[in-house]
């Protein structure tokens, strides 16, 4: 079978189409090489959706712990706390667990044009339960980094704004929040590096593999399984993260190169790759 | 994959194990009633009365060690221990990489559980099985949906959430687990005979140990001691050793 | 105890007694020993690595230079998990071909036979015949040393950065003072270059906290192994039957890590207001005040 036989059975294995069955023996190069890649569209997928989500969830963690009132603070401090305080690895094993026992139900979401109905049980699934672990997750540690990035939003910015006669929402939506934005911006790109390598811990988080498809490193460990030697998928799965590493750090500083355009460059904030938020 | 481990358990044997060679016995320590880890810390179950006695009958020095499933043969081929005595069916896929010695368990058909009022057709639903058995293997080429798990534990709980229609396991395994839940938990539809008997495994480089405890299993056979340990820990089962 | 001989007759507070005293559970409570152990022997490795690490980057020879970018980029642009996969497997096999090849060399087989790793009962690592808490050990310290390797990269980015941020005038005052350069660096930048460091150092500390359940991925029976075992389903096989727990003993390792992270982020608050006296920083300026 040749490499391109290969791919167009195994490409898109880990989503569930293509060749149903696993090579069991006569693993080639190209085998670990394609099903490796073709599970790196799960950590790529898991990454994607609890940055975009946790986003939203961080801008509004961070506003709630600048809070002044403690409904606000109190709340937003103790989820920083719990998900910054405690292994991702564990936090992945509970969630399962708490997952397990909600009782198995749908969920009637009405889009005013059409009624989704939500099944509790898809929790119990990878691609939902992780997500929202990760989402939680990220949700937090970029809360703390929008939070710290706030404090430092230049007063006279904010001053400005109100000699505008900006008032609530106005003033954040349009001043305060590209501002934090931007001085937030090189810690963010090093949490999305990190929230991408950790999308390796799905494998080992208690969520089952449905149909023998999963990540990247449920085909690593399974080749390493099969080969007997770890010294051929690990360095495979590892090439594939240093490239997407890469390819973040240019989508972020393609994105810092337009939160800054309007900025004299001496004050620009320049990106350095740092990472120190494994968890 | 060093995941090497256990504390388990001190030597043995004694009898005249002065100059006896050190084995060390790799078991999952998971699947009762073949191995597990009692409340005192150390292996149990049919598999380790088993084990002893063939150490003491080959005068062997035998040590206990558990090792995760999913990374048991690896383990024995990269020498962290020197034979798997783990519920293993002997099967030509595991015959090519490692060696076994003969049965000292006869084939035990597997089984499927799940809860009751279940129908039979729940064996062509989502079943669960452990990683890399033979019955994950039976199931992804079966037509079912195979949903696999690393522990034999995790098969059983993701039955009872309702995470799976069914498991596919060991009947001696599931045995246990059926009798103990209050009519909760039923066999459903036909067993299936997927594997050989179980036997020990050992490193291909190893045959001198291979004919120790093959000649130690005979003799265990020849003289009854394997059926009683059979019967003890298997409700009674009867054996034709 | 001598009321828990037969368990099935318990009942209650005393069921509960000698349930959670059971040698499995001590094995449980001392795997809290084994990650605390862990913690307390990689912190001082991973500083001594972070700090060649440092040093190596500020080299003059440019073999050592590129040798220090090369150890603290790459470690840090791979998922941690996977060098824990493959480093503790990497260095065991090799240490035992080393040891084939100086205690055996008379052996000609080849080492690779087939699936096999074959090495001759001398060069196993560690010996057969050894004791259980031997390989335990071995064991243990591979994933130690996994762990200081990976850390240790990390540790070296941070020192490098505080050592660049000490004040370029500091350096240059002890060089009118006519100190050599070794002098300059181990006698101003060194001391000098912790204040800078400890956020650094101490988010490292936190990361190397929550990496500890890793060590279960390592083969260690570490605190999630033993949780896992205890929290699974029992059968009336074992003495102390009952349903599926893990969510319980899972819940109870998050509140450790919880309490851990807690107690090291009060720890370090002080370190550094102890660090921050007499330096030309902001902090060490408001101590100046208050005190």
């Amino acid at each position: 079978m040749s490499c391109y036989d290969t791919l167009m059975d195994y490409g898109l294995r880990s989503i569930g189409i293509g060749e149903r069955l696993l090579p069991k023996t006569d693993i080639t190069l190209c085998d670990q090489f394609v099903l490796i890649g073709s599970g790196m569209i799960w950590n790529i997928y898991f990454a994607v959706f609890a940055m975009v989500l946790g986003f939203g969830l961080a801008t509004l963690v961070a506003v709630g712990k600048a809070s002044t009132s403690p409904w606000a603070s109190v709340p937003a401090k103790a989820f920083i706390f719990v998900f910054r305080g405690s292994p991702l690895f564990i936090q992945f094993f509970l969630a399962y667990e708490i997952f397990v026992l909600i009782p198995k139900a749908g969920i009637d979401i009405n889009l005013g044009f059409a009624i989704i109905t939500a099944e509790t049980r898809w929790l119990t699934k990878a691609w939902l339960g992780a997500v929202v672990v990760l989402f939680l997750n990220t949700s937090a540690y970029s809360g703390e980094i929008f939070y710290g990035a706030l404090q430092s939003v230049p007063k006279g910015d904010v001053e400005a704004a109100d000699a505008f006669g900006m008032s609530g929402f106005r003033k954040f939506r349009r001043i305060i929040w590209p501002a934090m934005l931007r001085l937030a911006w090189p810690s963010y790109t090093n949490e999305a590096i990190f929230m991408f390598h950790a999308t390796t811990l799905v494998f080992f988080s208690g969520f089952p593999a449905w149909r023998q498809s999963g990540d990247a490193l449920y085909y690593a460990s399974y080749f390493a399984d099969k080969t007997f030697n770890p010294f051929v998928s690990y360095p495979i799965i590892a090439v594939y993260f240093v490239a997407f590493t890469l390819l973040i750090i240019a989508v972020f500083g393609w994105a810092n190169a337009r939160l800054n355009r309007h900025i004299a460059p001496v004050q620009k904030v320049k990106f350095r790759f740092k990472p120190q938020f494994i968890r | 994959m060093r995941k090497l481990v256990l504390a388990a358990s001190i030597a043995a044997m004694t009898a005249g194990a002065a100059a006896a060679e050190t084995v060390r016995m790799g078991t999952e320590g998971a699947y009762p009633p073949y191995n597990f880890i009692n409340d005192a810390g150390e292996v149990d179950g049919f598999e380790r009365e088993v084990g002893d006695a063939i150490c003491a009958i080959a005068n062997l020095d035998c040590v206990w060690v558990t090792n995760d499933w999913d990374s048991i043969i690896p383990n024995l081929v990269s020498g962290n221990y020197d034979t798997i005595i783990a519920g293993m069916s002997i099967t030509d896929e595991r015959d090519e990489v490692i060696d076994f010695t003969q049965e000292y368990f006869p084939p035990d058909p597997s089984a499927y559980m799940a809860l009751a009022g279940a129908s039979d057709d729940v064996v062509n639903g989502v079943v669960a099985a452990q990683t890399a058995t033979i019955q994950a293997g039976y199931v992804a080429s079966s037509g079912a949906t195979v949903v696999e798990f690393s522990t034999p534990d995790e098969t059983v709980a993701a039955v009872r959430s309702g995470e799976a229609d069914a498991v596919l396991a060991d009947f001696a395994f599931l045995a246990d687990i059926v009798n103990e839940s209050n009519g909760e938990l039923i066999f459903v539809g036909d067993d299936v005979a997927i594997g050989g008997g179980i036997g020990v495994g050992v490193r291909e480089s190893d045959a001198e140990l291979k004919a120790a405890l093959n000649a130690a299993i005979d003799q265990m056979k020849a003289d009854g001691s394997l059926n009683a340990l059979i019967a003890k820990w298997f409700d009674g089962r009867e054996a034709s050793y | 105890m001598e009321m828990c001989a037969d368990p099935s007759s318990l009942e209650g507070i005393n069921w509960w007694m000698c349930y959670l005293t059971t040698g499995k559970h001590q094995a449980f409570y001392a795997s809290f020993g084994t990650v605390l152990l862990l913690l307390a022997l990689t912190a001082p490795v991973v500083m001594v690595l972070g700090f060649s690490g440092a040093m190596a980057r500020k080299s003059s020879i440019p073999p050592l230079r590129w040798l220090g970018m090369i150890y603290t980029n790459v470690v840090r642009g791979v998922p941690d998990i996977i060098f824990f996969l493959f480093v503790p497997i990497a260095m065991d096999q090799g240490i035992e071909y080393f040891r084939h090849r100086v205690k055996c060399p008379d052996v000609l087989e080849p080492i690779r036979q087939g699936n096999d790793f074959v090495v001759c009962t001398a060069a196993k690592m560690p010996l057969g015949s050894s004791p259980q808490w031997m390989h335990e050990a071995y064991g243990f310290s591979l994933a130690l040393v996994a762990f200081a390797l990976v850390f240790g990269a990390f540790a070296a980015n941070t020192l490098y950065g505080g050592m660049n941020a000490v004040p370029r005038g500091q350096l240059e005052t002890g060089e009118a003072f006519g100190m050599t350069q070794r002098q300059v660096f181990w006698r101003i930048q060194v001391p000098q270059m912790w204040v800078y460091a400890l956020p650094g150092l101490t988010n490292l500390w936190m990361i190397l906290i929550k990496a500890t359940p890793l060590l279960f991925l390592l083969g260690v029976e570490d605190i999630v192994y033993w949780a896992r075992e205890l929290g699974g389903s029992k059968t009336s096989r074992f003495a102390y039957p009952h349903p599926d727990w893990r969510l319980y003993y899972f819940a109870f390792l998050l509140v450790f890590y919880l309490f851990m992270t807690w107690a090291s982020e009060k720890v370090f608050a002080r370190l550094t207001r102890k660090l921050s006296h007499g330096q030309a920083t902001l902090g060490g300026e408001a101590l100046k005040v208050t005190a």
